[in-house]
């Protein structure tokens, strides 16, 4: 009896499916589709949303936050100032909680049913990845603030920090001009520092540079004896750094207790700015390189009122680093476009974003409307004893992206 | 109210069916359809979790490994069929070194082999598995630790792998679901409703097994093993039963979250991920078969709900719920329908009267 009331209910549950699931396909691949699935964002008389996606809980939240603040800081800055097109900007928060499947629910939640005009945030290369189909399926734009590997160019992604031949490669030719022969390539295991020493190990061959070593730690890992030890040992004249978070931690104090020094090995790093720098401490990375478009003491009008802002608001021990300031200059980067589309309509922003130009806290930024990054100037700086970098170096001017790496020969055969 | 015990369970899979096929589709919008189909599939690996730890006491601490295997196999087999006859999946051309396709990578070509796969990896490496533990009457937090530090170690050769498996970033960007585009808003709910159908017909399923004679033998193996094996049953093949189930459930799930969610990323195969699977099943009550379902949507449906309504502090919330439940609630939410029925239990004829305790008190 039982049995057979239980085969009854499963076979009615099947039929059910059958029913409902037959008249519910829709279009094949590569057919036209049926819904149009672009959405259209919600602007009313005197409000545009914008979605703020950064992870606040999680191993990345300490780095996200910041990037938060500053996005939130130049809201409300916007605000003050009328807003855009006469709009107030009413930011909708999301935690990405680090993890890559909760970006892209947030993402499509953002743009689904909060229907933003924008969406800023993202710090590793893995949310972007992840994010990437829910911006480019609905048709919203994503401003991305971090450095990355470069080797992408989404419609829908407006990449705000620099691509590798803002940051790598000319970190490479200072490294070149200083006499540099060997490096050593030490990285996070994950796709920024993979990507990236793959096109070291191409520039180092065009440019007569021996890899002396190439090792990675698994993301978060402490364990950095053996890799000291190996650096150490390898006779290099200098070590490339894509460790990310708090194995630098480890890393430089593994260095420093092998009695390595900045001034017969320096480590450059493209990871570690400002904020890191308090994290790991100062006393271990005096003297060391970093990579970057940005530092505290850019030296620029519009910085000293950045900085000044945003310790005013967030307190006066906190820096400010490149992430947080593309960030900020991502939301005006926003602002500009939609002023100059004079709409909201995204695919009328896109149009309007080749040529914007905003004189950033980094310098003048201009957005390539093509690859949709941003020309930025590279600037090489050393860590001082206070915990601040300063400049040593810079590019001269913005440097035009070339995410690809096209117009270098020996990064042929990379992509 | 007064269903008489039989038609207990046939009356509740029809009120899951009803809600599941009508009821959701009508109310939600496609974008919560969505959300629901994802943690449908978290109830699936629930379900597995279900049999093998509320009813075997096996402490599976490590259904991500499972999960894992059984969602590469099917994106795997979605990104080359997004690629296209003889092309690279597109992560491969940006990070692969070579323009070949791996040796491992090229059987999944075929959409019958990348099915088969779904479920033939997670249950074989769970046999293997449970065979080597189980013989050697490894349990309790030896086991846990086990499983644990195998999901770490999948997940750590992925990422590693990056020119082969897409390393942290996962396999992202899936366009298509055996022909169907996925960016299709009715496509998203064609896999809404396969995925809802597969976790009915196997919540029918594993019903169906905690009624048999197999279903009591688990229960008596996670009471009292000795016993079992005095009685001249092996308990080593009694759990190994359970295990393998369980691991294939979660292969399942695993493929069913790929089309859903569009990615499979070591992210969601690690330690902690494999915990979060359990959180459910413990909240909703491990040893009931709606306890684990209902139990897993709704740990995440809160997870998703209140990190919307507290992007900065909704982690605290969720800690103090999982406090509450196991301080409170050991038997889980499922236990409560003791309290509220006893009554009218007792005056019932009692259906089944040995059975019933034994799946309220559980060991841990």
């Amino acid at each position: 009896m039982k049995r057979l009331r239980t085969h009854r209910v499963l076979a009615s549950v099947a039929a059910l499916a059958a029913v409902v699931s037959l008249p519910a396909c829709g279009a094949e691949v590569g057919t036209e589709r049926s819904g149009a699935s672009a959405v259209k964002p919600v602007v009313s008389a005197d409000a545009v949303k914008v979605g703020l996606l950064n992870s606040l809980s999680g191993t990345m939240a300490i780095s996200e936050v910041t990037v938060r603040n500053s996005l939130r800081l130049a809201i409300d800055e916007i605000n003050a100032d009328g807003g855009v097109l006469g709009r107030k900007i009413v930011p909708v928060s999301e935690d990405g909680a680090s993890d890559w499947p909760t970006f892209a629910e947030k993402a499509g939640k953002l743009v689904r049913k909060d229907r933003v005009a924008a969406t800023f945030g993202c710090w590793t290369s893995a949310s972007r990845k992840a994010v990437k189909p829910v911006f480019e399926k609905y048709r919203s734009p994503l401003f991305y603030p971090v450095q990355y590997e470069g080797m992408e160019q989404s419609p829908y992604i407006f990449y705000a920090g620099a691509t590798t031949n803002q940051q790598i490669i000319p970190a490479l030719d200072y490294l070149k001009k200083e006499g540099v022969k060997s490096l050593y390539l030490v990285g996070s295991d994950y796709v920024f520092p993979r990507t990236a020493n793959k096109e070291i190990r191409a520039y180092a061959k065009a440019n007569g540079i021996e890899i002396a070593g190439e090792d990675y730690a698994p993301l978060g890992s402490t364990e950095f004896a053996t890799i000291t030890n190996k650096v150490k040992a390898s006779g290099a004249d200098a070590v490339f750094n894509t460790l990310n978070g708090d194995s630098n931690v480890s890393f430089f104090k593994e260095y420093k207790s092998a009695e390595l020094n900045p001034k017969e090995l320096p480590v450059v790093s493209v990871s570690i700015a400002e904020e890191e720098v308090k994290g790991i401490g100062a006393q271990y990375l005096k003297g060391q390189l970093t990579s970057w478009n940005y530092y505290q003491t850019t030296p620029s009008a519009k910085n000293k009122s950045f900085v000044a802002a945003y310790k005013k608001r967030y307190g006066a021990d906190k820096p400010t680093s490149d992430p947080m300031e593309a960030a900020y200059t991502s939301v005006y980067l926003w602002k500009a476009m939609v002023e100059k589309a004079g709409s909201f309509d995204v695919e009328k922003v896109r149009k309007a974003a080749d040529g914007v130009t905003y004189d950033a806290p980094e310098g003048k930024v201009t957005v390539d409307g093509e690859t949709q990054h941003i020309e930025k100037t590279a600037r090489i700086g050393r860590i001082r004893g206070d915990g601040l970098i300063e400049e040593v170096w810079n590019s001269g001017g913005p440097i035009k992206p070339d995410p690809f790496l096209k117009s270098y020969d020996w990064a042929s055969g990379l992509s | 109210m007064n269903i008489s015990p039989r038609l207990r369970a046939p009356a509740g899979f029809a009120v899951a069916a009803a809600l599941l096929f009508l009821a959701a589709p009508l109310v939600l919008s496609d974008f919560r359809l969505g959300l629901l189909a994802k943690y449908l599939c978290w109830a699936i690996v629930a379900l597995g979790i279900g049999l093998a730890w509320g009813r075997g006491g096996m402490l599976t601490l490590g259904q991500g490994l499972f999960f894992g295997l059984g969602g590469y196999a099917m994106a795997m087999h979605l990104k080359l069929a997004d690629a296209g006859d003889g092309k690279l999946p597109d992560f491969m051309t940006l990070y692969g070194s070579g323009t070949e396709l791996p040796w491992w990578w090229e059987p999944f070509r075929s959409p019958v082999f990348a099915l088969a796969m779904v479920l033939v990896v997670p249950m074989a490496v769970a046999a293997v598995i449970g065979l080597a533990v189980f013989r050697r009457r490894v349990r309790g937090a030896y086991f846990a630790i086990l499983s644990q530090a195998l999901c770490a170690a999948f997940a750590i050769w992925l990422v590693g792998q990056q020119t082969s498996t897409g390393g942290t970033n996962g396999l992202t960007d899936i366009q298509g679901f055996f022909g169907y585009d996925l960016g299709d808003p009715k496509n998203q709910r064609m896999v809404y409703f396969i995925i809802a159908a597969v976790l009915l017909a196997l919540m029918i399923g594993v019903r169906q097994l905690y009624v048999s004679r197999y279903g009591e033998l688990l229960v008596a193996v996670r009471d009292s093993e000795e016993r079992v094996r005095f009685l001249g049953y092996d308990p080593a093949l009694v759990k190994l039963g359970a295990y393998v189930l369980a691991a294939g459930m979660a292969g399942i799930a695993g493929a069913l979250f790929v089309p859903a969610v569009g990615i499979m990323s070591p992210a969601l195969i690690g330690v902690v991920p494999s915990i979060e699977f359990l959180i459910g099943a413990a909240i909703g009550g491990r040893a009931s078969l709606p306890g684990v379902v209902l139990g897993a949507v709704a740990v995440a449906w809160a997870r998703s709900s209140l990190s919307e309504q507290f992007p900065s502090g909704w982690t605290y919330v969720q800690g103090l719920i999982f406090i509450v439940a196991v301080a409170f609630l050991p038997g889980g939410l499922a236990s409560l329908k003791k309290y509220v029925v006893r009554r009218p239990a007792s005056v019932e004829t009692p259906a089944q009267p040995a059975r019933k305790p034994a799946a309220e008190e559980v060991p841990a």
